[in-house]
């Protein structure tokens, strides 16, 4: 440090901005998309208070009618109540087969273990545009003949059929990330393979069921490509907005759309921070 | 396939301690997969059989709608030669998207994975949340905020940056629309190679003096890579197929090639067997793509 001088370096104005702006550049950008991803639920949130007449493109004026009686419009709660029973039940049932699935993948060793790998994986590389015209062909022109036509029931496995695949997917992962050796203590400790599932293998990937389970739901909730191939007559949340946009969605829908979206939100903080109290429970 | 699981959520789980390859070997293991796998034999092969059957259904002489069992493939040259521009449309909407959905997704998976702490889980939310209003809602919201009365086209107009003078009913509002709709399916997958990777290696391409850009490009980045290729196929597969986009931002005319598969199936009497037909090229179109494309760019990773 020959050429050290007695005052210290300062870097100019411009030059502090420049650092300061590359070493938060990333962070920055990543607030500007988070902005941009928030943007259309904030006009959803606004145009629930508009007192809209015909359609609720252009802002008219606040009312908060939409929200004191959402189930006014005609359909829009019976739709969301169909929406829910098809989530809920297509939840269930593709969350116990997914599981179930997901255990054979990781802990056996069988023939025809590739082929299945396929068959998890294709449904997810598939368009749903392909996949509900596909359900419509069979629907329509084979299971009509055995007294199955287009109604809540086809939505429903349409629904788990879709979903399947991403249960076994994120079930796995949560599989492939314990270790074996947990459950052979176990077994060398006399636990019988009923007990060693139930008391050891079940709850360790009970996180992972139940994000399977969450995402299943959401996907069989938002779905409507497929949904409107399957469904006849009966409409769901989804297809009750997209056949309302030709002549206006109204506010009411607005409003029902932005409380799934708390309540879902809500949902999920509550999940972290239950885990998270957890976590800090267990170190102590 | 790990990449594409970490799209399906719990980003908690690491790969654990190299885990004996299972070796277990028993009949349980398909008591295990029937159930599951029988549901897709019923309800995904074998609508698609049914699907190819049709596609090569005749059109009965003297009744319009009305179709025979045969082996037909005047459905396929049809579909390629009158909707050869939708499919082409499709494709190129769907790849625009793709790329603007991977520049905009890049730098928040990065600051997910380096830069954000302790806020890391609440960004994580952040982007899972908005998802959860019905996307349909969503699409009409940026009909509303691209409407030629909105102050996006205002504002673009004053600056005399469009030559149209509107975005609502052009392709670029479709565009727009799929970058918007499929951005998670970007971030996550991106952001769980991230966050896997060790912030260390990249200091080490600073320590080794290269600047910013070069250890992106050739750290950074190569590291990313089966997130990228994961994001990218999860993106472009739903886009390409995708009308509704089409249907409440884009213009009249010019549709895509969901629009036409849908209003055959849905609205055209007799539209079946084309519809099929396009189905069935759509989906062995995107298989080859993906195929080629992860050949190109692949890691064992994916699948």
């Amino acid at each position: 440090m020959t050429t050290a001088t007695t005052t210290p370096y300062r870097p100019s104005t411009a030059k502090r901005v420049q650092v300061w702006l590359a070493n938060h550049f990333a962070m920055l950008s990543a607030i500007l998309v988070l902005l941009y991803l928030f943007l259309p639920v904030a006009y959803t949130f606004a145009f629930s208070f508009n007192d809209h007449g015909k359609t609720n493109i252009v802002w008219q004026g606040f009312t908060w009618k939409h929200w004191q009686d959402p189930c006014r419009v005609d359909g829009v709660c019976g739709s969301l109540v169909t929406s829910l029973q098809v989530g809920a039940i297509s939840t269930a049932v593709a969350t116990v087969l997914g599981t179930l699935m997901a255990l054979a993948m990781v802990r056996y060793r069988f023939r025809g273990k590739a082929a299945s790998n396929v068959l998890i994986f294709v449904p997810m590389a598939t368009p749903e545009i392909v996949m509900g015209a596909a359900l419509l062909t069979i629907f329509v022109q084979g299971f009509a003949n055995i007294g199955l036509s287009l109604g809540f029931t086809t939505i429903v496995f349409a629904h788990i059929m879709f979903c399947l695949s991403f249960v076994v997917v994120t079930v796995k992962a949560r599989i492939q990330s314990l270790d074996p050796r947990i459950e052979e203590a176990a077994q060398d400790l006399y636990a019988s393979p009923m007990q060693t599932f139930w008391k050891v293998t079940f709850p360790l990937i009970l996180p992972g069921i139940a994000g399977a389970a969450m995402l299943a739901f959401s996907l069989s909730f938002d779905d409507f490509i497929i949904t409107n191939f399957v469904s006849g007559n009966e409409s769901t949340f989804p297809k009750f907005v997209y056949v309302a946009s030709r002549r206006g969605i109204p506010a009411e829908a607005n409003v029902i759309g932005f409380s799934m979206f708390v309540l879902a939100v809500l949902l999920v903080v509550g999940a972290q921070l239950v885990s998270s109290v957890r976590a800090s429970k267990f170190k102590e | 396939m790990s990449a594409l699981a970490h799209v399906a959520g719990d980003p908690d789980v690491t790969p654990a301690a190299p885990a004996p390859e299972a070796t277990k070997r028993s009949w349980t293991a398909y008591l295990l997969l029937l159930p599951g796998a029988l549901w897709l034999g019923v309800f995904f092969v074998l609508p698609l059989v049914q699907l190819a059957a049709v596609s090569l259904q005749s059109r009965y002489p003297g009744f319009p709608g009305y179709y025979y069992r045969d082996v037909n493939f005047e459905n396929y040259a049809a579909a390629l030669t009158d909707y050869a521009p939708h499919f082409a449309r499709s494709f190129l909407y769907a790849g625009m998207a793709t790329f603007l959905a991977f520049v905009v997704a890049y730098p928040l998976a990065y600051a997910m994975a380096f830069k954000a702490g302790k806020w890391r889980n609440l960004m994580m939310i952040c982007v899972v949340a908005p998802f959860f209003t019905s996307f349909i809602l969503r699409t009409f919201a940026w009909s509303q905020i691209l409407a030629d009365e909105g102050w996006v086209a205002g504002t673009l107009n004053f600056l005399h940056l469009l030559p149209g003078g509107n975005i609502i009913n052009t392709p670029l509002a479709v565009i727009a629309g799929l970058t918007y709709n499929f951005l998670p399916f970007m971030v996550l997958p991106i952001y769980a190679s991230l966050e896997r990777a060790d912030p260390r290696v990249i200091e080490a391409g600073g320590d080794l003096y290269a600047n910013g850009f070069t250890t992106f490009r050739t750290v950074t980045l190569p590291m990313s890579m089966p997130g990228v290729l994961a994001g990218t196929l999860l993106t472009f597969i739903p886009a390409a197929g995708d009308f509704v986009n089409m249907e409440l931002l884009g213009p009249q005319r010019g549709k895509m090639v969901g629009n036409v598969i849908n209003d055959q199936f849905l609205a055209v009497p007799g539209g079946y067997p084309v519809a099929a037909a396009l189905s069935f090229t759509l989906m062995a179109a995107i298989l080859v793509m993906v195929f080629l494309y992860v050949r190109r760019f692949g890691t064992e990773e994916l699948v």
